[in-house]
């Protein structure tokens, strides 16, 4: 099958088209989205194909954004409303955190929301503290939302398929820092499952698990590792609800070591669940320390050299999978 | 500073010739069977029957029954925790409400919801939101829906006085009118909001009203205390909105003859304000203008036996229904019906 090497930003537009083509229901709404094409690009041309009242500008008025985007949701259609950075679902967190998520529950089931926001997500921008954090563990501790952060090209489509096409709320985590990153994606049509890890590398010494653009770092780590004589099992998270914990269970009992690397702050980041499940359900297969790289906690600053002193890097990846195995 | 109600625009006591007998007979059945519903529950959570909290409108249904009455079987109604009168309005039957209340496996939700979420799909309740101005934003979705599809559906979201204060407020009315959404956005202005009174915390006299301009939206005052006015004002607004003439804001004046919830006896409020209020009250004074119009009396007589009938009925089926399954505390989280958010 013919393949082509895109970017994770022209990924998006694909992806979104993909399924607008495939059901009529399926809409797009957000600042900037139409003409303007987003303002990181990803939703160029989708206006062109769709026109204007499937892919529509909004007010900036992010409560108004997600609220239309759930009452459209329990009557027929099929959002996917875009919540420019991750930062500001802050300012409609009662849609996000109130009121899709409880709907289908405190009803009993009459009605459910299948939308998808989607949000531009994390550091390494420069952006500093108010455009750069990277937020998927606000999302994933509340009951009754999907959580997908992919890290390619091809995920990101596959991924996007799978969250409109799912009957729950999904929160689409878009990494700034990958928009520009290139992979290679197959011709036709693709779709994905929500849910499911990828194991991109194989290894015996230490699991390393990543999400987002954490993952690119990484590989990097587990070339140096390997060079090193250390041989690191890399599973690419790819969702954080629903959890493949099966293949994070398995690949520890394997390796019998973790570690696992995130952006978040260091408090309450998916990392500690990762790790929590590990230690009550596989202790008994563990030889060394579960350890978490994340960003320390604290606001990001601003300048190259002060945000990348906090962000995870290769080198730390490397040195935490160093002491994990020794 | 509490104010009275000083306006010139309330129409109490104006018969309408374009009303029918039929309409003046289901907008009083409407405010009947609503007053007799939330005295019943006032008195059933005063026996610890009713669960958790419980907000009447008692004193206020003549909005309910002035909206329902315009309303389509199919458009779309969103509540507040005030819920009670609107979800009953629009023809959800009393058992399932009464079910609910008390915590019954036969509840519109099966127990998860409670007083302040009753939703009922199949009527067109679209649920009953409770934190604050939050369901203006989600209504218009619903009505950026029916105009996608071309349904002809209109949407009619309630709201409290102060809603208008929460930013969601403005952001809904702003996105309806830009989109020019098939809406009605209707302020039941009781003057009160949980203790304090709207007048000391708003810029301006009338707090939806007022701010129509805003948004490119007329002024529109109603008596909420009068059926007829209401179903007058809702029809006209209703029937814009299914034309595709775009979205209208509602400003009904009423109040409430209780407190804010449960046992709140409302004693922060001038007697003076609550007299001229309760002289006001919505039933006993449309039945009076429905005599003077000519209705038989035993037509009137004959609505409050039934809603009393009906009542009884609902409290006997809900003390008797059983209590959920507990199980069903671990379902419908998700779609698939369980609650799993790993595979293993
Ligand atoms: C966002 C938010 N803030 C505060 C509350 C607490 N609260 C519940 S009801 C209420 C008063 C609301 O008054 P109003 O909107 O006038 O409605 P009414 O009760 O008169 O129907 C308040 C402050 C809430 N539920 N949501």
């Amino acid at each position: 099958m013919a393949e082509q090497l895109i970017t994770y930003r022209e990924a998006i537009a694909r992806g979104i088209a993909q399924e607008m083509r495939r059901d009529d229901s399926v809409y797009l709404i957000g600042e900037d989205v139409a003409a303007a094409g987003g303002v990181f690009k990803g939703t160029k041309g989708l206006l062109d194909e769709f026109g204007p009242s499937r892919v529509r500008d909004t007010p900036i008025s992010e409560e108004a954004i997600l609220g239309a985007a759930m009452g459209a949701a329990m009557t027929g259609l099929k959002p996917i409303a875009e919540i420019m950075f991750s930062d500001f679902l802050a300012t409609c967190w009662d849609l996000v955190a109130v009121e899709i998520p409880k709907t289908r529950y405190m009803t009993d089931g009459q009605f459910t929301v299948p939308l998808v926001i989607r949000t531009a997500n994390g550091a390494g921008l420069r952006f500093g503290a108010q455009h750069s954090q990277a937020v998927e563990n606000w999302a994933m501790m509340i009951p009754g939302l999907k959580v997908v952060a992919p890290s390619n090209p091809k995920d990101l489509i596959g991924l996007m398929a799978a969250a409109v096409r799912d009957p729950d709320p999904v929160i689409f985590f878009e990494s700034k820092q990958l928009y520009p990153t290139k992979g290679l994606v197959p011709d036709g049509e693709i779709v994905d499952e929500l849910g499911t890890a990828a194991v991109l590398r194989e290894g015996t010494d230490v699991t390393i698990v990543a999400l987002a653009n954490m993952v690119p770092k990484a590989v990097e780590a587990a070339e140096v590792l390997a060079q090193r004589g250390i041989s690191a099992e890399l599973i690419d998270l790819r969702c954080l609800v629903p959890l493949d914990t099966a293949t994070v269970l398995a690949s520890v009992k394997k390796t019998s070591r973790l570690v696992t690397v995130e952006e978040n702050p260091r408090l309450c980041g998916w990392g500690a669940e990762v790790v929590s499940i590990v230690a009550e359900e596989a202790i008994w297969h563990i030889d060394g320390p579960l350890t978490r790289v994340t960003t320390p906690h604290l606001p990001l600053p601003s300048a190259d050299n002060l945000e990348d002193a906090v962000l995870p890097s290769v080198q730390r990846i490397v040195d935490a999978c160093v002491k994990a195995v020794h | 500073m509490t104010t009275t109600d000083t306006h010139t625009d309330l129409t109490t006591d104006v018969a309408n010739p374009t009303v029918s007998t039929e309409v003046r007979l289901a907008l009083y059945r409407q405010v009947v069977r609503i007053r007799r519903f939330e005295e019943r529950a006032y008195k059933l959570f005063m026996q610890g029957l009713v669960k958790g909290t419980s907000h009447l409108s008692l004193g206020m249904e003549a909005v309910a029954a002035g909206f329902a009455v315009a309303q389509r079987a199919d458009d779309y109604t969103f509540c507040t925790y005030r819920g009670h009168a609107h979800t009953l309005a629009r023809g959800t039957p009393m058992p399932g409400v009464m079910g609910e209340l008390l915590g019954r496996a036969t509840g519109v939700c099966g127990g998860k919801g409670g007083s302040m979420h009753l939703t009922s799909a199949e009527h067109g309740v679209m649920g009953s939101y409770a934190i604050i101005g939050a369901h203006l934003v989600i209504a218009n979705g619903a009505a950026w829906s029916s105009k996608e599809r071309n349904s002809g559906q209109v949407t009619v979201c309630f709201f409290g006085d102060g809603a208008t204060n929460i930013g969601a407020f403005h952001e809904a009315l702003n996105f309806a009118k830009i989109w020019e959404l098939p809406i009605v956005f209707v302020c039941e202005n009781n003057l009160w909001m949980e203790y304090t009174s709207i007048h000391d915390v708003t810029a301006v006299e009338h707090p939806a009203a007022d701010r129509a301009a805003a948004y490119g939206l007329d002024s529109i005052i109603v008596d909420g205390n009068d059926p007829e006015a209401v179903y007058d004002v809702a029809r006209r607004a209703v029937d814009r909105a299914r034309a595709g003439a775009g979205p209208s804001l509602v400003e009904a004046k009423t109040y409430r003859h209780g407190g804010h919830s449960r046992a709140d006896p409302g004693d922060y409020r001038p007697q003076e304000e609550v007299d001229t209020w309760l002289a006001r009250d919505p039933m006993p004074n449309y039945r009076q203008r429905l005599v003077d119009l000519g209705v038989e009396e035993s037509a009137l007589v004959a609505i409050e036996d039934d809603a009393m009938t009906d009542v009884d009925a609902a409290t006997e089926d809900a003390k008797a229904a059983p209590a959920p399954d507990s199980q069903a505390a671990f379902t419908n989280v998700w779609a698939d019906g369980g609650y799993s958010w790993r595979n293993s």
